[in-house]
């Protein structure tokens, strides 16, 4: 049993990243008592140094690597035998979580991945929707969420140029975008010769680009640089803060308040309920002893796979099978972003992209979501694509050869010599639908060095994805064709183990018997347990979650506050 | 994750740190390191830190037909990407030792077999031909396989040619020189990210900054002058 109590607080936190990071901001503010308990520890600009082998190769050594000692297994489906597992995953353990070091391109889901079923039923018929899958609308829409959308990209600073301020359609942002209520806080990142050559090719096939959104500094920002475009953005920490990760805004701001206590190097184990089955608090293990935080309400934002392994892991006589899983669903509606299917290119030209950073780049929506018409197609959904300034000696040394040259030796060094400033990569981000035979469950054998099973994921892609990558890797090619490629290599759809991109598990829904938490971000079952985090999201659009997830965050705390009396254990 | 690597926070581990910047003596080690010998080929070695001679001059080997010093400029030999290898053995990389141990000790034995002679001893056209029969993965005598320790190599080899000149390869930033990279900038201009923009090579490493510049307990002076005694 814990050997020691610290006093109670009204909410506690398992994990300040992305998300945890945010919903700590509006509940300290209201006044209310936070103890965010994190596993890493606090990082400072003077670690953040522009070092590839460092954190692109050996991925941040220096920091805690709970998330590397946990690693889920992987399996396609349940009668294949788990697969060889990965040697590191890069979410990083720390105040701030992964927003310290990912590449922070913002973005808001647009207005139909809220609805697909009633979308696609609507516009296509019914039979369009895939069979096996188990997609539902959203309990939310688009215009619920904006109010939510704006006052993050507000609070931690996000640079772009809207493409719909209230209906009025505004070409050089996103035509395709849902309306937002105002322009984006700050002006677009810088634009560089190559995303204006990647803009006038798009342009050149009569497609819309615009420059990506970021939770970036384009400008000076709340007493904070503005981006220096050094080129190790991409799982590197901001040496001037313009990064806008939560360790630099919403954290800070929150214990600013007085109100939000951080608690470092904290694993919570378990969450544990009283007699009548309430969140009663949770247990954590500090510096080698194990505490329990007594909370009023308890909130889970430690990423998906560890959001579904901690409510596996607690079972009590109320809930045999895990916390808030007495209808089987925590586990459910897993799925894995569909990012593979890419396109490289080599151009008979440098493209001086040594510098910038994965967020500075240009973006094409024409063939994503429902932006299409997909009457005479054999699937729904579309993808998002991007190509961006970014580039690194190591990465740029191995690169593709695309057949024209061996892998080592004189011809190799001369054709590397030549060509590493000549090629890109696509970036595409596609539609993603939940399966029935898609989960997350315990590992019956590998275990951490805790003793408790690790995750697995029993997941592969489905007919729908295969098409909609294949369609998306086509429209990659002929931009890059236009732009002047001489040679082009299309990527496979990628494997489909433990992701950055990791939704489901915890999926939100009206309905109790197929979602676990309301349409609030809390357990149906367990009132005062909220969860944060892209295991709540049960689509994934064609872009990048986080921005989603922390709107999310933003309202489940929000509604918290509005709540209390109701949801807060007495 | 190797624990051997935290207490720096720069990836070099404290044993290196106290090795390198001589907790033991410091005036012993600097003079040491600014003796060492430069053979005829005009590439300094360093002291071996992990590997035994016969296994430092079949890395050297290996790593100089890999990435091979030629009239496109020089390679992975004045990089120094072996004495990389070598370091990072014994810190960040010293969970492939073994690897290092078998895998080099099995192409000096294929080399003998099939050309007579220990790897490093042979023609650079020999030396080729044992290295594609590695790629290939017929070469005998290899656990778990020839190919894979060639990619071992191959990985390593790029790393130790094209990493920050900190971790003892890209020595003169000959790597980042060979791929046209202008190197770090902790801010970049507008202009530089241009087309046509040639920024000059700013040949810095990121740890010659203060901001990010290690913090050793005690001897930080010597390491510094060691690192830029070169
Ligand atoms: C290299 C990289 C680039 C990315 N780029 C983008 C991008 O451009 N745009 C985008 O939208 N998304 C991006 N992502 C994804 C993005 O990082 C995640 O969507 C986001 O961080 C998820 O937020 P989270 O709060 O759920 O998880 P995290 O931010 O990972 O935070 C979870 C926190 O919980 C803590 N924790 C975990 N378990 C426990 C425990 N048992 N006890 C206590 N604390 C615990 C962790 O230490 C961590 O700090 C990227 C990810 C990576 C790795
Ligand atoms: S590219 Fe910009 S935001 Fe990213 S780490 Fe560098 S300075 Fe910070």
């Amino acid at each position: 049993m814990p050997t020691s109590q610290p006093s109670p607080a009204d909410v506690v936190i398992i994990g300040l990243g992305a998300a945890g990071g945010v919903a700590a901001l509006p509940l300290a503010r209201a006044g209310l008592t936070v103890v965010g308990l994190e596993a890493g520890r606090r990082h400072s600009p003077a670690d953040f140094a522009p070092d590839e082998l460092r954190n692109n190769v050996r991925g941040w050594p220096h920091a805690v690597q709970k998330a590397n000692r946990e690693i889920p297994t992987h399996r396609p489906n349940a009668s294949s035998p788990t697969l060889p597992r990965l040697a590191v995953h890069p979410m990083m353990n720390a105040v701030g979580g992964t927003s310290l070091h990912y590449w922070a391109q913002s973005w808001r889901l647009n207005p139909w991945d809220f609805k697909v079923v009633s979308e696609t039923t609507r516009r296509y018929g019914a039979s369009r929707v895939p069979r096996g899958s188990t997609i539902e609308d959203w309990p939310l829409d688009y215009a619920e969420l904006e109010p939510y959308y704006d006052a993050v990209e507000y609070e931690i600073g996000v640079s772009g140029k809207a493409g719909n301020v209230n209906g009025t359609i505004d070409p050089r942002g996103n035509v395709f975008e849902g309306p937002r209520r105002r322009e984006y806080p700050m002006p677009p990142l810088r634009r560089t010769g190559f995303t204006e050559m990647m803009a006038d090719a798009a342009r050149s096939l009569g497609w819309r680009p615009f420059p990506g959104p970021a939770a970036i500094n384009s400008q000076p920002n709340q007493d904070r640089s503005a981006c220096m475009y050094h080129g190790y953005c991409d799982r590197g920490g901001c040496h001037v803060s313009a990064k806008n990760s939560t360790a630099v805004t919403t954290i800070p701001r929150a214990e600013a308040t007085g109100r939000l206590t951080v608690v470092t190097e904290a694993t919570v184990t378990r969450i544990e309920v009283d007699a009548r089955g309430r969140a009663s608090g949770v247990r954590y293990l500090k510096d080698g002893r194990e505490l329990f935080q007594p909370a009023r309400v308890v909130l889970l934002a430690s990423y998906v796979y560890e959001n579904v392994r901690l409510l596996l892991l607690s079972t009590s006589p109320a809930f045999p099978r895990g916390l808030s899983n007495n209808r089987g669903q925590v586990g459910r509606h897993y799925f894995a972003h569909n990012l593979g299917g890419g396109a490289t290119a080599l151009f008979p030209r440098d493209l001086n992209t040594w510098y910038g950073l994965p967020a500075q780049g240009t973006a094409v929506d024409d063939w994503a979501d429902d932006n299409f018409d997909h009457s005479g197609l054999d699937f729904i959904g579309g993808g998002n694509l991007f190509l961006y300034s970014d580039r690194r000696p190591i990465a740029a040394a191995n690169m593709n050869t695309f057949g024209k040259a061996p892998q080592w030796g004189s011809r190799w060094k001369a054709f590397v010599s030549e060509n590493a400033d000549r090629w890109k990569n696509a970036y595409l981000q596609k539609t993603t639908l939940p399966y029935e035979d898609n989960y997350l469950d315990l590992d019956p054998v590998v275990k951490d060095p805790l003793g408790f099973p690790v995750c697995r994921i029993t997941f592969d892609f489905k007919e729908n994805e295969r098409r909609v990558a294949a369609f998306v890797q086509e429209k990659a090619v002929q931009w890059l064709q236009a732009a002047g490629a001489i040679a082009i290599e299309r990527g496979s759809v990628n494997p489909t183990g433990p992701t950055t991109h990791a939704y489901g598990g915890t999926r939100m829904g009206f309905d109790a018997e197929t979602n676990v938490v309301d349409r609030w971000g809390f357990s149906h079952e367990v009132p005062n347990l909220g969860i944060l985090g892209a295991s709540v999201m049960g689509t994934s659009g064609s872009r990048n979650p986080t921005l989603t997830v922390q709107a999310l965050a933003w309202r489940t705390a929000d509604h918290l506050v509005k709540s209390w009396s109701q949801r807060a254990d007495a | 994750m190797d624990d051997s690597t935290k207490d720096t926070g720069t990836g070099v581990s404290r044993r290196e740190w106290l090795k390198t910047a001589g907790l033991a003596g410091a005036a012993a080690v600097v003079p040491g390191a600014l003796q060492q010998s430069v053979p005829a080929g005009g590439v300094v070695r360093e002291p071996l830190e992990t590997l035994t001679q016969p296994e430092a001059d079949a890395l050297e080997a290996v790593a100089a037909r890999l990435i091979p010093s030629d009239e496109h400029g020089p390679g992975a030999r004045e990089a120094r990407a072996a004495h990389y290898i070598d370091r990072a053995l014994g810190g960040a990389l010293a969970s492939s030792r073994e690897a290092y141990r078998d895998g080099l000790a099995a192409v000096d034995r294929y080399a003998r077999s099939t050309k007579g002679e220990r790897f490093a001893d042979l023609s650079p056209a020999d030396q080729d031909a044992v290295l594609t029969d590695m790629e290939r993965n017929v070469a005998t005598g290899f656990v778990p396989s020839a190919s894979a320790f060639f990619a071992l190599l191959r990985t390593h080899t790029i790393h130790g040619t094209f990493c920050d000149p900190y971790y003892g390869g890209n020595r003169n930033f000959v790597g980042w020189d060979l791929i046209g990279y202008p190197g770090l900038r902790l801010a970049v201009a507008e202009a530089d990210q241009r087309l046509d923009a040639k920024p000059a090579p700013s040949h810095t490493s990121a740890y010659d900054d203060a901001m990010f510049a290690p913090k050793p307990p005690r001897a930080g002076l010597w390491l510094r002058l060691i690192r830029h005694a070169d």
